[in-house]
């Protein structure tokens, strides 16, 4: 690890103005990504500003009829929180499905989101990385792809995006609000909040230097059944090789009303596209064909394309009862 | 640049401790050199193995990937916390019992996790293995197994751990029947 300056920040105010105008700067939360990276100097921040103390770390009614999401609250509570698991189920499940029990207890809502993809020539600083050292070139691209992304990529970057969380929020129509140096706040919609890498894999999301995650909002509950599938390696403490989110109203014997779906561990953002939930009614593989149109699969990932295909096949059944 | 200095005041094992570290040094290095804690194991420091796993304002948390700054004012509870040779914890007795490891680097961490899992089952923290999100979660195995995934043991003592496991729950239940806590 680099040598870093730390102190704690008093105010979403005080945190934003410190990353603004000291150099090299990066709020720490949870940390369970960032010391991971800083350990094998992928990251190497001059000074670290600690935003635990924020108290941006409950989770509210909102007017709307929905909830908001302090930006520190922990994977476990969020998880956890009743109201979550009555009314947004498929967030619930996707929090549990991901990491270990230890790292939920202390990531947050806000790292989660922003948390680095895991592909392993991002990780080894021996290979070029256009993501890790822009314009390096991509070591993934005809190397090893089986967990890579299928869609969503480009010539510079084919790394997914990790979350389990993102996906259950992107399919639940989330509302990410910031506040940028200088005190104007904004409310991103999360679907913008993570960009497509094209020739700058490295800028990750929208957001700006110096801008602070502060909450999560979650419109009113929508009710249907709320799925979350996740298709990994080992039974638990994997990252997904394809997971689906999914809210699936049915309609009657072996019907379907309406659904909506995002996949995971296939793109370098939540992959929702909702012209394809138009073909809910027909099946999973009509949706798949939308939703994973403009794939561009390796021989190594092209079974995830397939596996997405049934995934939310078996999703669908299970949404049926 | 140089490395930089901070002092950081926390509660380990019910002590109060003072350190001036490193911004760099994570709470595994802090607990194992400089306070001589080495109970508390380093296996991949990556958080991935579980075997730095300690006890934080009451949850389990990787020490290593924690900084020691971060912990002003927390709370800290390590192996040598639960219990030591003369007075074991229940979970410490059980793991001896039920031969609950071979090589024994890795139970620092499945102990501390273990006591920690079954807090969080009395606390209706969901798991994966859930089956439904309305109802509050049991100590069965498919619980256990589930939760305790972030531990990794490599000789693979997993069944006689889940058997410890099962016996300090089953203890637990017993003893709230007789209206006390044994854990």
């Amino acid at each position: 690890m680099r040598p870093f300056t730390y102190e704690r920040a008093t105010s979403p105010a005080d945190a934003v103005a410190k990353a603004a105008s000291i150099p090299g700067a990066r709020f720490i939360a949870g940390g369970t990504n960032l010391l991971d990276l800083m350990k094998l100097q992928i990251e190497t921040p001059a000074h670290l500003i600690d935003v635990n103390g924020l108290g941006l770390d409950r989770i509210e009614d909102t007017a709307e009829g929905g909830l908001r999401i302090g930006a520190l609250v922990r994977n476990t509570d969020l998880a956890a929180d009743m109201r979550v698991r009555r009314h947004y189920g498929v967030l619930s499940r996707a929090l549990v499905a991901g990491a270990s029990g230890q790292l939920r207890n202390v990531a947050t809502t806000a790292g989660n989101l922003l948390q680095r993809t895991r592909c392993p020539y991002f990780y080894d600083p021996n290979q070029p990385c256009n993501k890790r050292q822009p314009g390096s070139g991509c070591s993934a691209i005809g190397g090893v792809t089986r967990q890579l992304g299928v869609v969503g990529i480009s010539d510079a970057c084919i790394a997914t995006h990790p979350s389990d969380m993102a996906v259950a929020m992107r399919v639940l129509d989330a509302t990410v609000e910031t506040v940028r140096p200088g005190g104007a706040t904004r409310a991103i919609p999360i679907a913008d909040l993570h960009r497509l890498p094209g020739d700058t894999p490295h800028v990750e999301t929208t957001l700006e230097r110096g801008e602070l995650i502060t909450a999560v909002t979650l419109p009113k509950p929508v009710g249907g059944a709320q799925l979350y599938h996740k298709v990994r390696d080992r039974a638990s403490y994997a990252f997904a090789l394809v997971s689906v989110a999914a809210i699936v109203q049915p309609d009657g014997p072996n019907g379907i009303a309406w659904g909506r779906v995002a996949l995971g561990g296939v793109a370098p953002k939540p992959w929702r596209v909702e012209a394809a939930e138009a073909h809910m009614r027909q099946g999973a593989k009509d949706v798949t064909a939308v939703l994973l149109a403009d794939a561009r699969a390796t021989a190594d990932n092209r079974f995830k394309v397939k596996l997405a295909e049934r995934t939310l096949a078996a999703v669908l059944i299970e949404a049926r009862g | 640049m140089n490395p930089v200095m901070n002092k950081v005041s926390f509660t380990v094992n019910g002590a109060a401790r003072t350190l001036e570290v490193d911004t760099r040094t994570t709470l595994l290095d802090a607990l194992r050199e400089h306070l001589r804690l080495t109970g508390t194991k380093k296996g991949c420091d990556h958080g991935q193995c579980g075997a730095c796993t300690v006890i934080v304002d009451g949850r389990r948390v990787n020490s290593c990937l924690t900084l020691a700054v971060m912990h002003e004012g927390g709370s800290v509870t390590t192996v040598e916390g639960l219990g030591m040779p003369d007075k074991l914890h229940p979970m410490q007795a059980a793991f001896v019992k039920h031969d609950g490891y071979q090589c024994g680097y890795c139970t620092p961490g499945q102990i501390c996790s273990a006591v920690a899992v079954l807090e969080e089952i009395k606390a209706g923290i969901p798991s994966h293995v859930t089956a439904s999100l309305a109802d509050a979660p049991r100590a069965t195995n498919a619980e256990m197994r589930e939760r305790m995934s972030g531990n990794i043991c490599r000789c693979g003592a997993y069944s006689n751990i889940l058997d410890a496991m099962a016996e300090v729950a089953g203890q637990r239940t017993a003893g709230q029947q007789n209206g006390k806590d044994p854990a």
